[in-house]
């Protein structure tokens, strides 16, 4: 099991063919109180970059891309009733949704925590 | 905003902000504080005790001399000659076809007439006034003062522990005022310019001082137990839940007093005259014949509404537009307001918005969306 990260401030954690996606909480703390996630239908294909999920907060309307290609299979309901998870809990319980991967080449595209981390202390 | 941070300038509390925390974004040309410990928090601090906002990026103007009262009317549509010394009325800088320009406060000062203007639009704002004022008036812009708003239920009893007091012996103190009337005070020998008013919906003072003296009354103000700093972020929510209109998004120079639901400004007096910048144009669609108005929505769901998305009609046309939305902290449900169609501008009308390709159900809602909490002379 690993944990990619993007320049978007999105994570990925692959299992198998399985990626679990969500936002960092650094990403979560920039954004401050959320309010709502609109996460993709069970069954979307999903290209890399596509827009997959949107992220309210009391003040704006944030897109969150795909970061890798692939099939969602399952998304956090949980979300829908509590928002603030992402807030409380952004990189475990406030995952957004889970996708099969099309492409896993893509993966090599994406940082590491320790080179996230660096690109967030640039910040 | 693209403004980029080299350009931004920096306003007297700037470091002040910064040392509490606050996360500083360019607003109207300058670095101001959009929060502290974040949106919500801030909101319902201010609905319950009492906030302290930072709006010196806001332009405060000086109008001198024999009948600026009288000048100023041809831009305005308020019944500015009729306000007695210390009072304060809200109303509209209308270009020549009766656009709004901006919304401003104007305040008798007795001497002159003291004007609040929007930040974003204050440079034009002056340049605009220069050309239509006789030569006989002045027109100072305060840039060595600063602007601080304290807002809240608490609001009155925080002031009062500052031992702020009128510049003249026997005249009120500031928490003797009432909403909209103003006056000159003094602390700690610091010449203060107190009104009661605001831009929250709640009881509260906008407080003008000496660009120097700015940090030492913030940090007075928040030393008390009730008065925490809040960012613009909050004052976005706050004025909304509050049904107050915000200039260069729910008003704009293509939109008319009557169709953004603004009446209320067009004194009497003034549209039986109808001598003002663009009255004719105005008063066409005095009271109700404009073909949109602004209203009120409560958005089905949990997913706000944004400015920028559309009302549609049945066939998916578009029909109106979103100028401001977001999420209500008070009512934990989104809220927003929108330029509809005048016959389903009535409370209760259900309202289709598209965002993003998805179609939103709302329903046309009485502002303001919270009550409104003023402090009132009462009626005699």
């Amino acid at each position: 099991m690993s944990r990619y990260f993007t320049d978007e401030h999105e994570w990925v954690e692959v299992e198998g063919d399985t990626a679990t996606v969500g936002i960092t909480d650094y990403a979560q703390e920039q954004l401050g109180d959320i309010v709502f996630i609109e996460v993709p239908e069970v069954g979307t294909e999903l290209e890399q970059g596509d827009d997959a999920a949107v992220v309210e907060s009391v003040k704006a309307a944030s897109d969150v891309y795909a970061a890798v290609s692939g099939e969602v299979i399952e998304v956090n309901e949980a979300l829908e009733d509590e928002p603030g998870l992402v807030n409380s809990s952004a990189e475990e319980d406030g995952w957004f949704f889970r996708l099969t991967l099309s492409d896993k080449d893509e993966l090599a595209d994406l940082m590491d925590e320790k080179a996230y981390k660096a690109f967030v202390d640039d910040l | 905003m693209s403004e980029t941070t080299e350009n931004l300038q920096q306003l007297p509390l700037g470091d002040w902000h910064r040392a509490l925390g606050a996360r500083m974004v360019p607003f109207a040309g300058y670095e101001m504080p959009v929060q502290y410990e974040g949106v919500m928090a801030e909101h319902i601090w201010t609905r319950t005790e009492a906030g302290l906002f930072d709006v010196s990026h806001m332009g405060q103007l000086q109008l001198t001399g024999e009948g600026a009262a009288d000048a100023l009317e041809r831009i305005t549509p308020g019944n500015l000659s009729a306000l007695a010394a210390g009072k304060i009325r809200y109303t509209l800088l209308l270009a020549q076809d009766g656009g709004i320009l901006d919304d401003l406060m104007v305040t008798n000062a007795g001497d002159h007439l003291y004007l609040v203007v929007n930040g974003a639009t204050k440079h034009d704002d002056i340049a605009y006034m220069q050309s239509q004022l006789p030569d006989g008036l002045t027109l100072n812009h305060l840039t060595d003062a600063a602007l601080l708003a304290l807002q809240g239920p608490k609001a009155s009893e925080a002031l009062a522990k500052l031992n702020i007091q009128p510049l003249q012996a026997g005249w009120p103190l500031p928490t003797n005022l009432y909403f909209m009337e103003a006056g000159p005070f003094l602390w700690n020998d610091i010449p203060l310019g107190i009104s009661r008013s605001g831009y929250t919906g709640e009881d509260g003072f906008e407080i003008s001082v000496p660009a120097e003296h700015a940090v030492a009354l913030a940090t007075a103000l928040t030393e008390l137990e009730e008065v925490r700093p809040i960012g613009l972020g909050a004052r976005d929510s706050l004025r909304l839940e509050a049904g107050l209109p915000l200039y260069g998004h729910d008003m704009n120079p293509d939109i008319l007093p009557v169709e953004a639901n603004l009446s209320f400004a067009l004194s009497k007096a003034r549209r039986e005259e109808g001598n003002f910048a663009g009255a004719e144009r105005v008063l066409a669609q005095y009271p109700d014949t404009a073909a949109t108005k602004r209203v009120g929505l409560f958005v089905d769901g949990r997913q706000p509404i944004r400015e920028g998305a559309t009302v549609i009609d049945d066939t998916g046309a578009t029909i109106g537009t979103v100028t401001s939305g977001g999420f209500s902290p008070t009512l934990q449900r989104p809220i927003a307001m929108a330029y509809v169609p005048m016959d389903l501008s009535q409370t209760g009308t259900a309202i289709t918005v598209e965002q993003r390709g998805k179609k939103i159900a709302c329903t046309v809602a009485d502002m303001p969306f919270v009550p409104h909490h003023y402090h009132r002379k009462p009626k005699s």
